[in-house]
């Protein structure tokens, strides 16, 4: 078992349960032990940080202090959220890099009978522990059910892979941890460019018209290919793309239906876990059809792909990868 | 790009009367924000997914900071438009934290009240109040606060989402809040006091 400090954040007690649900079923068999950080708060979302530089800061790093206090034997401290994992990390990175700003967060903490050194803590996203420390051979002994079949579009946003303060992932825009996850559970992982663009994040709530447009682009991207389902790492990429699917249809008079699920559940399906433990049926777009998928005993052959429309131009110019560190190492384990 | 080939940036000077808006912006951004060593390539505009809403593109943003442009710079709606995509950040061959001036900007045109649509900074305000006050942020509170005041008309389009959430137990009816919460205000009343001070 190997421990972890546990920053939940809170939209997995309310809008990402299924996120939760499912992470504890699959952190026994995969021998990940968390630990959920007592009365953390919240990170202040991308909210804070655009109102009051010191108080967005002392908010966040209330539970880094929480944290480093109930660190024992362990310092790395997971996040599953995206927005939560980015700025926790953040305040880690710049209470450093501008030690005056290390000083004015330490004085509001002291407030508070707490204090916290930049640097104590590893802060990492759920999905780098999972591929990096427990690994994808790991991964792969546990799956029972494999998700032949199943066409699954992976997608991460913005957050996780980029600013990237600490070189963890293969690549900014097109990395490949979360493609090789799925490919171990037996799935069939899609290509698919836009993995990294953004899933409007708070224009749902801001500038409809502007998240809409980019809900639509990533739903009809993924559909494009012909994908099931689409897997978030995010709590808010999954709010935005499941929650508003529905509205961005009635906005465009479009009728996309693709269901969008954490990639936790899709390794509980993987591991035999009962569905319903898994957080299944929680979601506004009914993944049913990847369950269906699933339920066939002895899946047929899968009729060979449809030629694939190109590509429209609408996306991103996407640079070539600069680096690509441990892919190969990753790509070996999985072929293994 | 190898670090011998990015120079260094300019220390940033302490607090004071005749700091260049350039270098108040700096002082104000978490990290060393590096935004006088933009070269004006147009790398960050040219990455944006939300450009084509922007009054200014970053580059440009970042020159009318350069220039002195105060008002016209605290005014766009650039920072209100920019998602925290990170996209121009890992482009950026300068390494300007673009993002991070961003946020900045937008924390000085809250207390400058130059921004000309309250839509995005009174959803800023409305959540950070709900954290403020539970620890928490309470999704439910914040949504109906939220379109009542700015889109009434998304109501009847909401609703599915809204009962199916509801139903579903996604959205909680209550808010949650921490135990330790006086400990929580005592510390942001001590840093709001302390960016006061700035
Ligand atoms: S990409 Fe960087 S250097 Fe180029 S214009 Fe934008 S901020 Fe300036
Ligand atoms: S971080 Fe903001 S400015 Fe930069 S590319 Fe994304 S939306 Fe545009």
């Amino acid at each position: 078992m190997t421990d972890y400090l546990l920053y939940p954040g809170c939209s997995m007690e309310t809008s990402a349960r299924a996120y939760y649900d499912s992470l504890k079923a699959i952190a026994g068999p995969i021998g990940l032990n968390l630990k959920e950080i007592d009365d953390w708060n919240c990170c202040g979302a991308t909210e804070y940080l655009g109102i009051s530089l010191t108080p967005a800061y002392a908010l966040i790093a209330r539970n880094l202090a929480l944290a480093s206090n109930a660190a024992n034997g362990t310092r790395t401290l997971v996040a599953p959220c995206s927005a939560c994992y980015l700025n926790l990390a953040k305040a880690d990175y710049y209470m450093n890099e501008r030690p005056k700003l290390g000083q004015m967060v330490n004085e509001a903490l002291e407030a508070g009978g707490l204090s916290y050194t930049p640097g104590s803590l590893d802060i990492r996203h759920l999905l780098d522990v999972l591929v990096y420390d427990i690994g994808l051979s790991a991964i792969e002994k546990k799956v029972v059910q494999p998700l032949t079949n199943l066409r699954v579009a992976p997608y991460l946003g913005c957050m996780v892979p980029r600013p990237d303060y600490q070189h963890r992932w293969s690549d900014h825009e097109q990395p490949i941890e979360l493609d090789l996850l799925l490919k171990a559970l037996g799935a069939q992982v899609i290509e698919f460019p836009l993995k990294t663009e953004c899933c409007g994040g708070h224009m749902t709530q801001i500038g409809p018209a502007t998240a809409f447009e980019m809900i639509r682009r990533l739903i009809s991207g993924a559909d494009e290919h012909e994908a099931d389902v689409m897997v978030t790492v995010c709590p808010m990429c999954q709010l935005n793309l499941d929650g508003y699917q529905g509205e961005a249809n009635r906005f465009f008079g479009t009728n996309y239906h693709m269901p969008i699920l954490f990639f936790t559940q899709l390794m509980g399906l993987a591991f035999g876990i009962d569905p319903k433990e898994l957080g299944f049926g929680l979601e506004l777009v009914s993944a049913k059809n990847v369950l269906d998928t699933l339920g066939i005993k002895a899946p047929p052959e899968t009729p060979p792909a449809p030629p694939r429309r190109p590509r429209k131009p609408e996306g991103l110019p996407m640079p070539k990868p600069l680096k690509r560190p441990k892919v190969e190492e990753l790509e070996k384990e999985v072929t293994q | 790009m190898t670090d011998q080939m990015i120079a260094p940036p300019i220390p940033i000077q302490a607090q004071g009367e005749d700091l260049t808006l350039l270098e108040e912006v700096a002082s104000r951004t978490a990290g060393v924000s590096r935004l006088e060593m933009c070269i004006q390539c147009g790398t960050c505009g040219g990455s944006c997914p939300s450009a084509d809403a922007m009054d200014h593109t970053p580059r440009m943003l970042f020159a009318m900071l350069r220039a002195g442009m105060r008002q016209e710079a605290l005014k766009s709606n650039t920072p209100w438009i920019c998602v925290s995509c990170y996209h121009c950040v890992v482009r950026c061959p300068q390494e300007v934290h673009i993002a991070d001036v961003m946020y900045t900007l937008k924390s000085m045109a809250i207390r400058a009240k130059l921004y000309r649509d309250s839509t995005a900074p009174d959803f800023s305000q409305t959540f950070v109040g709900m954290v403020e006050e539970y620890g928490r942020s309470f999704e439910l509170g914040l949504a109906s606060q939220h379109y009542l005041k700015h889109f009434p008309l998304r109501l009847p389009n909401m609703m599915p989402m809204g009962m199916g959430m509801l139903s579903k137990k996604r959205m909680s009816l209550t808010p949650k809040r921490i135990k330790h919460i006086n400990q929580l205000k005592t510390i942001l009343k001590r840093a709001k006091e302390l960016e006061a001070e700035q």
